[in-house]
């Protein structure tokens, strides 16, 4: 059995809050009761402002460090950056990771049953917005007795609810790290999510998204899907540098079988998403990512639109990420400038592309260790050891 | 604090709002925060002088001035300071523009050439002069715009732009600044601070 590390966070176990009063959305319905599902890391100081949120990502949820069982092969999401000593130190702060609704791991979603029908929600389940989520999550604090968090922290998708965040509860959010995110999507985005979402809905086995009352699961559209999204997360180089042109076997067969290492890699990339994760909450998730622009209600201005934020933020970007490029996030930090806002933006240089963010790279974390060791001075937390 | 900054710090307004390019580890902005409530943005490049800006507190944007300053916008800043990067731009002059776009005053220091050790180098020794502010080899020297005190009084008066204040920095001797006599042969280091009102 594989040793748990030093600077893991060790053994951890998620916790349910049920939620009764009705969550009003942004698309106009309301979801009347719900569940969140979380996991915290640390220890929750007396004045209760140690207090640190993890946002997800796309197909992300609320395991982000740490494992569920000693024999567990892969720890969360983001244990490269969350642990006693790592970036976001769990020696001081408090890490609180949730599932978003919607989602499909524990949280409420198309997946849970519908208490006004009594079948699964399916495609009947409200569209969320970054809003609805910031908004749930804030519900998720009061429950927890966190009036304001030292760091709300995210990268992509994540790194949206995090500015949210700043303009929603300005006076509940201590510090704000946006990475690898971007203020708002670009039409050449949309349209790879549009490409995902039409992969899992001319699937035959989609029945309209009822697709689990019919006993079938649209795997071959979630498959393509996730291909076209990894192809995106990944940079031209580290494609190349991890597989390059090799072929599987030494002659080419002149057909459609898996002939280059590449093709092999995505084939089981989509294999393994579509047997975990959920049709609905995918075409839910990237439809929340193309909703998000915080700037529209202000003619478009972003420096307007963040004029409510207060606290100071870090903005992090990666050169070879081309689904939030390094542009998008400077645009933000612009506009947080032309606002007069304390911002830091740091470009980091890896080859990973937008992957990058959840990868451990020396600069990324000195950068990261930074901040927060800067925001624990600021709020006077001291180190618990 | 080096002697440059110092005398900066001396020269910069209360609560003014300011750009600091090239603020490497962000002393200047911090002690200016700390002292005299001064708000604003540290440019740079280098990932150690980043790093230790944020650990600081102080903002600061990773940014290479040789793509200008096109993100900031006209008339947005009271002060723009370039400490010791004038000299390692492609266009020194262009910043020196783009700087004045932004705000209406800018302070400005770099290696003054013609500093009378760096004439004995090459005049009598024939070597490019190495020295405490000018470190590198001819070959691996990120200084490619090396000027005088008297090439950048030029460029000012041709420029049209009012040279409000002057002065002159010795590195070896902090706080000690060389007689206003003969600037261009015994400062080190020059520190002008310009205007772009014409008088």
């Amino acid at each position: 059995m594989p040793e748990i590390p030093a600077d893991s966070v060790g053994l951890v176990t998620p916790q349910t809050a049920h939620f009764e009063d009705p969550l009003e959305l942004a698309c106009g319905k309301t979801l009347p009761a719900y569940d969140l599902v979380y996991e915290t890391y640390g220890t929750l100081n007396a004045e209760r402002t140690n207090a640190v949120l993890i946002c997800h990502a796309l197909s992300g949820h609320h395991h982000a460090a740490g494992f569920h069982a000693a024999d567990e092969r892969k720890p969360g999401w983001w244990d490269a950056h969350i642990g006693p000593g790592k970036s976001i130190d769990t020696d001081r702060f408090f890490v609180v990771s949730l599932n978003n609704l919607g989602g499909c791991h524990g949280s409420t979603g198309p997946v849970s049953i519908n208490p006004q029908t009594g079948r699964q929600w399916g495609p009947d389940f409200p569209m969320m917005t970054v809003g609805d989520w910031v908004h749930s999550q804030a519900r998720l604090a009061d429950r927890l007795g966190i009036e304001r968090f030292a760091a709300v922290i995210g990268g992509s998708l994540g790194g949206m609810q995090v500015l949210q965040w700043s303009l929603a509860y300005p006076e509940r959010i201590a510090n704000a790290a946006v990475i690898a995110a971007t203020p708002k999507l670009s039409a050449q985005n949309i349209a790879f999510n549009e490409v995902a979402r039409q992969a899992i809905r001319s699937d035959p086995d989609f029945h309209d998204g009822w697709y689990n009352e019919h006993g079938k699961v649209p795997r071959r559209g979630l498959k393509l899907a996730r291909m076209v999204g990894h192809i995106t997360y990944l940079s031209e180089d580290a494609m190349g540098s991890k597989f390059g042109r090799d072929l599987r076997s030494e002659d080419l067969n002149f057909g459609y079988g898996v002939e280059f290492q590449v093709e092999s890699y995505l084939r089981h990339q989509g294999d393994t998403f579509s047997g975990s994760f959920d049709a609905n909450t995918y075409l839910l998730m990237t439809k929340a990512l193309d909703y998000f622009d915080p700037a529209a209600v202000h003619g478009g201005v972003l420096a307007k639109a963040v004029k409510p934020a207060q606290c100071p933020f870090l903005v992090v970007s990666f050169t070879s990420d081309w689904r939030f490029p390094p542009s998008r996030s400077r645009e933000l930090a612009n506009a947080l400038t032309r606002a007069g806002k304390s911002v830091s933006y740091v470009n980091i240089d890896s080859p990973h592309g937008h992957d990058a963010f959840l990868l451990p790279e020396p600069r990324y974390q000195a950068v990261f260790t930074a901040f927060m060791s800067r925001a624990a001075r600021d709020l006077g937390l001291e180190e618990r050891s | 604090m080096r002697a440059d900054l110092e005398l900066i710090h001396r020269w910069i307004p209360q609560g003014a709002h300011i750009l600091d390019l090239a603020c490497g580890d962000g002393t200047l902005l911090e002690a200016l925060a700390r002292d005299k409530g001064v708000s604003g943005y540290g440019l740079e490049i280098d990932p150690a002088g980043i790093t230790a800006c944020i650990e600081k507190g102080v903002n600061v944007i990773e940014q290479n001035l040789d793509e200008g300053l096109v993100n900031f916008e006209d008339d947005t800043y009271d002060l723009v300071v370039m400490t010791q990067a004038l000299q390692a731009l492609r266009r020194p002059d262009r910043m020196l523009d783009e700087m004045l776009r932004v705000a209406d005053e800018c302070i400005i220091t770099f290696p003054n050439f013609a500093y009378w050790r760096h004439r004995v180098h090459l005049g009598i020794r024939g070597y490019m002069p190495v020295s405490k502010t000018l470190p590198h080899a001819w070959y691996d020297t990120p200084n490619i715009h090396l000027s005088t005190f008297n090439d950048f009084e030029h460029l000012c008066r041709e420029k049209g732009l009012t040279i409000t204040d002057r002065a002159v920095g010795i590195r070896d001797h902090e706080g000690h600044w060389a007689s206003r006599l003969w600037p261009n042969l015994f400062g080190e280091i020059a520190i002008f601070r310009i205007s772009r009102q014409r008088k």
